[in-house]
């Protein structure tokens, strides 16, 4: 069991730095028709571009991927410099400026820079996308099934799962979380900020994505599938752990369909039809650029699909998700149907103790994740407002700058550098209990309005402290237990693991009449009664 | 402003603490030797387990007892002055008070073997307790094997903690099986099979004769079948007695415990003993003069803490209830279920046990009236305020059968016996249930109730 495990190890090991290392292998041959296809692809009109491609890349055999993208940012330079100047020429007619202007590059260079090398690249990758797949991919999958799945064989009990937890270097932030926490973010880094360095990932993944869309793989494609292959790999691992526990089990499976057939191979098949592309479960605010004119103007054109998603997409969050809510907690959403839940759920599982449980950061928790929404909320009442005048800004805010610093602030950072990167430290639902917008909207109607709570179970809490330790929203659910109070939070997500980890049987999940939900007590059950009449009615 | 000081930091005294702060301004004063701030003494097991770390038993931030005024202070008593109403400390000036309430616990009881005092040999109480652990018994390597003396619910938590380590564990029971001395017969086998099924090495019938050491160190017990079992750590979990040998030259009337009255005062005016160091000297009906365990000592707490503030109250808890867990088997009990060997004719059972997993009911109830009169759960969680309900409504077992549903407080989607259970039990009498749907309504009716 052990050697099993520890060559999954090996295997896993050797399979992430040969994905790792694919980011620097390769060598790159320039050919003038490559700028042409880039050209084409990213609609870019400038003659210079290609012109000058030449004389940038003069000594262009076999040169490096930094080489390259300065290369192609120079060009760009180039390129731009030469249309502004023309553009500024004092004897130009209007029809000649306007003609200069179009052909000023607005493409982001380094996503340039990553197609050109997808086109220029030469070498073993690009000749055997299949071998390395295995080699990087397969083998992380191989390995982590060799370390996951031999705990199914052995006899370890509902009452063991969490041994060692706070023993263990990885899951107790010791020198192993923080490597695990550097490469996340690093992952993040490089995926939002220097996708270049993922032309590789893309190549091997080409023969995948051609299969389901028809298309080559973007770079959206690799996390795509990395995110579907990484969920399905720990739910494995979650099965195993929660064998015993019928909810987990169900909650897990959930999480999973909803990630790989709605958020990944849905909206695949339906590029492969040419039809406008959507993750149906995704709800606005969590959705932010629902809204983006961009995004309206696409699916009005694109006919009664279009307009259909249009409507889904308004009647989801409207009524679906608050009416869901109403019945069943925000759970349903949260811990049974959202793929950064499913993420947390699955990768994150191994962290969920590491969330702040302090009265400081319930208060830092309640000003960011409601001004998160706010900031969602502002921004797509510009959008639309810009939408529907053609007013470029609202308030003297340019509605494109504060969808910008969005993207980047809350769309980027926050979800993905610090909502997943920071996993092995702070937990695994920093982005769900801080930043979510959605998780903000859906946590009003489940504190005031909802049938959704967790049961204290009478007197018997012992005030031991597994529910709090690993509850992954940071709520201190013991607090509410040893006073034989119920738990309605905003933030519960529903996970049902503080049921699981209490020993005495305190805490059910569970959905009943509004009246008596929250049930502030002074005195628990169990003592006198005359008593416990006395006081709690007295409150 | 009175000053109320309370000697030990567990849940009793903290209860009190609280209760006083939210009823009065009196000046509080909590006074333990043996941990800085209150913890779960319940969660040490978890600590060595690896589930949490020490600071997460803390069930109240540090801030907490100064927003409260609620005064702590790490030192040991080591006398009370009643005349002088005073408190003689280990490492700081005497203390006056007003108001004193001892609220100190128990501590591991020993019962004088040869041996007991080499190093290696402990109990499982304190943090102390567990510090020592840490240190005799860290792992295999060091920890070839342990032996758990005593079949309590300390000493299956400590086989369990010590089977983490992959400790190879061996618990010597004195009953024929285990806690039978308060289960059922067929409880406490079903218990020791799990035990066994677990890999631990039990050992019914079989007491703790000497204990071997060299060099001051435990190297081996022996026991009274005659057996010499190496070891390198004896883990004493032969029950626990009150903490109070502090008081043995005060003035305070003690037995086993500090003895009170059923207003929790001692002997001594201004003076209250609670939690697992008190000794009630006129017990309720059915209950036991000394009861350690963590609701009561709670319970006493939040009585007490009425008298200290004004409205003078017995100690009157309602109907007995308890849980623990063995290894993955969770047990839960609530009313009074015989035990093996109370066993009486007025009183009969009905057990229902899964066939192969571990889960099982046992239902006591009046012999003539059918009355239900209690129930022990394993494996399966009950509802705490629907059974209360049924004991203080007196139903019968028949109405308590055919309302399970109401009472099943298992997660969702756990598959749920009750049609198995009356299955059995109409096999058993040959008397017909109709098993109701789950109500909400009769659920809350009980809570519309007492709110």
């Amino acid at each position: 069991m052990k050697t099993l495990q520890k060559i999954g190890l090996l295997l896993f090991v050797v399979g992430l730095t040969q994905f790792t290392a694919l980011t620097l292998m390769g060598e790159f041959e320039m050919k003038s028709q490559h700028f042409e296809q880039l050209a084409e692809k990213h609609g870019i009109r400038s003659s210079v571009f290609i012109l000058k491609s030449k004389e940038v890349f003069y000594r262009s055999r076999y040169l490096q991927l930094s080489d390259l993208t300065k290369g192609v940012e120079n060009l760009v330079q180039l390129s731009n410099d030469h249309y502004r100047a023309a553009a500024r020429e004092p004897n130009l007619s209007k029809e000649a400026k306007r003609a200069a202007y179009q052909k000023i590059i607005y493409a982001n260079p380094k996503e340039l820079a990553l197609d050109l090398a997808r086109l220029s690249s030469v070498g073993w990758v690009k000749e055997h996308p299949n071998l390395f797949w295995w080699l990087s991919f397969g083998l992380g999958i191989i390995g982590a099934l060799f370390f996951i799945l031999p705990a199914a064989w052995n006899t370890v009990g509902a009452a063991e799962k969490n041994n060692k937890i706070y023993q263990t270097s990885a899951t107790a932030r010791g020198w192993v979380a923080w490597l695990v926490f550097a490469y996340l973010v690093g992952f993040y880094l490089l995926l939002y900020f220097a996708p270049q360095y993922s032309h590789h990932w893309t190549l091997i993944l080409d023969p995948i994505s051609e299969a389901l869309n028809g298309g080559p793989a973007s770079r959206w494609f690799v996390y795509g599938f990395m995110y579907c292959v990484v969920m399905l790999v720990m739910a494995l691992r979650m099965y195993i752990k929660y064998r015993h526990n019928a909810y987990q089990l169900l909650r897990t499976s959930s999480v999973l369909f909803f990630q790989i057939v709605f958020a990944f191979l849905i909206p695949e098949i339906m590029t492969r039809l040419q039809l406008p592309a959507t993750d149906f479960k995704n709800a606005f605010p969590l959705d932010y650029d629902f809204f983006f004119s961009w995004n309206l103007k696409n699916l009005i054109s694109s006919g009664g699909l279009g307009l259909f998603i249009l409507v889904w997409g308004i009647v989801l969050t409207l009524v679906v998700v608050p009416v869901m809510v109403y019945f069943f907690g925000k759970r349903w959403y949260c811990s049974w149907v959202c793929g950064c839940g499913g993420l947390a759920e699955t990768l994150g599982d191994p962290y969920r103790q590491h969330s702040s449980k302090s009265l400081f950061s319930w208060r830092v928790e309640r000003w960011l994740v409601h001004g998160v929404l706010l900031f969602a909320l502002v921004m797509t009442a510009a959008t639309l407002y810009s939408y529907f005048t053609g007013a470029s800004s609202l308030w003297g805010l340019k509605t494109q700058s504060i969808q910008n610093t969005y993207s980047f602030l809350i769309g980027a950072v926050f979800a993905g550098v610090i909502g997943t990167g920071f996993y092995p430290i702070f937990g695994n639902r920093v982005w769900c209990r801080f930043g979510c917008p959605l998780a903000a909207y859906l946590g009003f109607v489940q504190r005031f309005k909802s049938r959704f709570r967790i049961t204290t179970n009478g007197g018997q809490c012992i005030s031991c402290g597994n529910c709090s330790t690993y509850c992954e929203m940071g709520i201190d659910v013991r607090a509410y237990a040893q006073k034989g109070e119920n738990i309605v939070r905003s933030s519960c997500v529903g996970c049902g693991i503080c049921a699981d980890v209490c020993p005495r049987g305190v805490l059910k999940l569970e959905q009943g009449p509004e009246k008596g939900r929250i049930n502030p007590t002074e005195i628990l059950l169990g003592n006198d009664v005359s008593l416990l009449n006395l006081l709690n009615q007295k409150k | 402003m009175k000053q109320i000081v309370i000697i030990g930091n567990g849940i009793a005294g903290i209860t009190a603490a609280r209760h006083i702060r939210k009823q009065s301004d009196f000046k509080i004063l909590v006074i333990s030797s043996e941990s800085a701030h209150f913890y779960s003494r319940t969660a040490l097991m978890y600590v060595y387990m690896g589930h949490m770390k020490l600071e997460h038993t803390k069930p109240y931030e540090d801030w907490f007892w100064k927003k409260n005024r609620i005064d702590l202070l790490q030192d040991r008593v080591l006398a009370i002055d009643p005349d002088h109403k005073s408190l003689t400390l280990e490492n700081h000036p005497p203390l006056s008070y007003d108001s004193l309430i001892i609220a100190t616990g128990s501590t591991p009881q020993f019962y004088g073997w040869p041996g007991q005092e080499l190093r290696g040999v402990q109990g499982l109480y304190s943090q102390q307790d567990l510090a020592s652990l840490e240190q005799y018994a860290p792992h295999a390597k060091q920890c070839k094997r342990a032996v758990v003396v005593g079949g309590g619910l300390i000493g299956v938590e400590l086989a369990e903690m010590l089977h983490s380590r992959h400790i190879p564990v061996t618990f010597l029971v004195r009953e024929t099986h285990f806690w039978n001395g308060v289960l059922p017969q067929e409880n406490a086998q079903l218990i020791s099979k799990h035990i066994l099924s677990k890999g631990i090495d039990l050992r019914t019938e079989t007491s703790l004769q000497e204990i071997i050491g060299k060099d001051g160190k435990v190297t081996a017990v022996l026991t009274d079948q005659g057996e010499t079992i190496p070891c390198n750590l004896v883990g004493v979990t032969t029950g626990v007695r009150p903490n109070i040998d502090f008081l043995k030259n005060s003035p305070l009337a003690l037995d086993k415990g500090v003895l009170v009255n059923a207003y929790l005062e001692t002997n001594l005016p201004d003076v209250y003993a609670i939690g697992d160091c008190a000794q009630q000297q006129e017990p309720m009906p059915g209950r036991r003069a000394i009861e350690a365990v963590w609701y009561t000592g709670r319970m006493m707490g939040e009585t007490l803490a009425q008298t200290i503030c004004g409205q003078r109250r017995p100690y009157r808890p309602g109907h007995w209830f308890n849980s623990a867990k063995f290894f993955d088997m969770e047990y839960q009990t609530y009313g009074a279920v015989p035990s093996a060997r109370e066993n009486t004719k007025e009183v009969s059972l009905f057990h229902w046990e899964h066939p192969d997993k571990a889960l099982a009911l046992s239902l006591a109830y009046h012999s003539q009236s059918e009355q239900f009169l209690g129930v022990n759960s394993f494996g399966m969680r009950l509802r705490h305020e629907m059974v209360d309900r049924w004991l203080s409504e007196e139903k019968s077992l028949s109405y308590v059968l055919a309302h399970w549903a109401d009472a099943n407080f298992d997660p969702e989607f756990y598959r749920s016996y009750h049609h198995e259970i009356i299955k059995a039990y109409t096999h058993k009498t040959g008397q017909q249930i109709q098993l109701q749907k789950k109500s909400w309504k009769r659920i809350f009716n009980l809570q519309s109730e007492k709110t």
